[in-house]
């Protein structure tokens, strides 16, 4: 659902991504990993249609982001990085005004969108609090919440455990996992237990690179009996 | 797909103290300067609003760019530019949405002025078609003060830059028509170019409205002052 072709972003002189590609199915959950700087959010980027790959392009369920940005703004959750959320709108407010921008038309479609993600993402104490006075775990789920509303087949989620407690963790992987059955999911991390709990493909990515693209049993075959955490550092060590 | 960032937008006014303190700060001062000795309301002695719209173009200066500061600076800041480019909306949806809802929010702050309407009315009969054209003039500036604005608050995510940026923009496109530049510029060059120079200028162009005349020519301007702001707002943001 996902075809990622040689995309290439340069800022300045720096090669941020430097002709990754990779392809995601139906039923995936591709966990993204590198280390900071690599490359991983500037990828979720351009595949969001955020920003303008230097070269290559995308497909996301049979458009190309280049070509058809918004068509393929349709098909994809996207969760940024720490969860961006206008604070001074209240989570019912916010998700209404989400569910609008995404054609839900009429009170009764938008109501009910926004209340099947309410229920999803557990928002329902919440539901009437502006977002700025809510917690972290609170605001991610907003923008989980957000993501998911028009549920689209494809969900692109930038570390979507940061900065949660480890019950919120749980919560938020089982959240995924029940979800990704009919769906496509790539997701960014740089925890490793993450990748091996939900994820059934893993990518590294290393200076803008793509250095492993193989199953977390694969992964760990590399090097048999070696923790993952070590396996990760030889691939990317040319990074450090 | 406008109507959805319009309605944020303009209840986001609402939603924080900004609308109260910025439409009460404009009323008061607007209102102030008129009865003032600057402004001559009573002196005058004359049933029309001269004395209240002569000080727009300067108020604009300052209240305009602080209406539309945030417009682009604020999202870039919070990251949620981020979030608005992801949702199945084009950029100049966008930005229309967006210039919009702070030229409603203008408007409205215009519009409250009506009990100064009320009372040249009861102290006297005012020509009412200088009236509607002196507002309809004002709400067009107010637009392409805005569109000025919001260009400026797309280029920085520092709100106070972007203020500042506006005013300097601003402050420029009204001192160009300016009775003492024009004519230091005419003195120089022939005064083809100091009125060319001069074509520029929000002063020039709200002049006649609040003589009542409505020249396309004067609406023509505002409207491809904001044409083009916002379609460079447009290219700013694609960058």
């Amino acid at each position: 659902m996902i075809e990622v072709k040689g995309l290439v972003k340069t800022y300045g002189a720096k090669r941020a991504v430097d002709g990754v590609t990779f392809s995601v199915r139906r039923g995936d959950i591709l966990g993204f990993l590198g280390p900071n700087g690599a490359g991983k959010s500037t990828t979720m980027k351009m595949i969001t249609g955020f920003l303008r790959p230097t070269a290559g392009t995308a497909v996301v369920g049979g458009h190309d982001v280049t070509a058809d940005p918004v068509a393929v703004k349709r098909k994809i959750g996207y969760l940024p990085e720490s969860a961006p959320a206008y604070g001074e709108m209240t989570v019912e407010e916010f998700l209404f005004f989400i569910a609008e921008c995404r054609g839900f038309k009429g009170p009764d479609a938008k109501r009910a969108a926004a209340e099947r993600a309410i229920q999803l993402t557990h928002l329902v104490p919440v539901r009437r609090q502006t977002i700025e006075t809510l917690s972290k775990g609170y605001k991610q789920r907003v923008g989980f919440a957000q993501a998911m509303l028009h549920d689209p087949p494809i969900l692109v989620l930038d570390e979507p455990t940061d900065g949660l407690d480890p019950n919120q963790k749980n919560e938020v992987r089982s959240l995924i996992k029940g979800m990704a059955v009919e769906k496509a999911v790539i997701l960014s991390t740089h925890i490793l237990e993450e990748v091996e709990a939900i994820c059934n493909r893993v990518i590294i990515i290393s200076q803008g690179r793509v250095v492993a693209d193989e199953t977390p049993e694969q992964l760990r075959a590399r090097q048999p009996g070696a923790r993952l955490d070590e396996i990760f550092r030889t691939l990317t060590l040319s990074d450090v | 797909m406008i109507t959805p960032v319009f309605k944020r937008e303009f209840l986001g006014y609402f939603r924080s103290p900004v609308a109260y303190v910025f439409l009460i700060a404009f009323l008061v001062i607007s209102v102030a300067l008129a009865f003032s000795r600057y402004g001559g309301f009573y002196r005058a002695n004359l049933a029309s609003l001269d004395a209240y719209f002569q000080f727009y173009p300067w108020l604009f200066l300052f209240l305009v760019p602080a209406a539309g500061m945030r417009l682009w600076s604020e999202e870039k800041r919070s990251g949620t530019v981020e979030l608005l480019f992801t949702l199945p909306i084009t950029t100049l949806e966008a930005v229309l949405g967006k210039f919009l809802a702070a030229w409603a929010f203008l408007t409205l702050g215009i519009l409250l002025s009506f009990p100064m309407v009320l009372t040249v009315a009861y102290l006297g009969d005012p020509d009412w078609g200088v009236l509607i054209a002196t507002y309809f003039g004002a709400i067009l500036m107010a637009g392409g003060y805005l569109g000025v604005c919001s260009l400026m608050s797309a280029l920085t995510k520092n709100q106070v830059i972007s203020f500042v940026l506006s005013l300097v923009a601003c402050a420029v496109l009204v001192f160009l028509g300016l009775s003492g530049f024009t004519d230091t510029l005419a003195a120089v060059f022939p005064v083809s170019v100091a009125d060319a120079v001069s074509n520029f200028s929000f002063m020039t162009h709200f002049d006649s409205f609040t003589k009542g005349i409505v020249d396309p020519k004067d609406v023509v301007f505002f409207l491809s002052l904001m044409g083009f702001t916002l379609f460079l707002n447009v290219v700013v943001l694609e960058r």
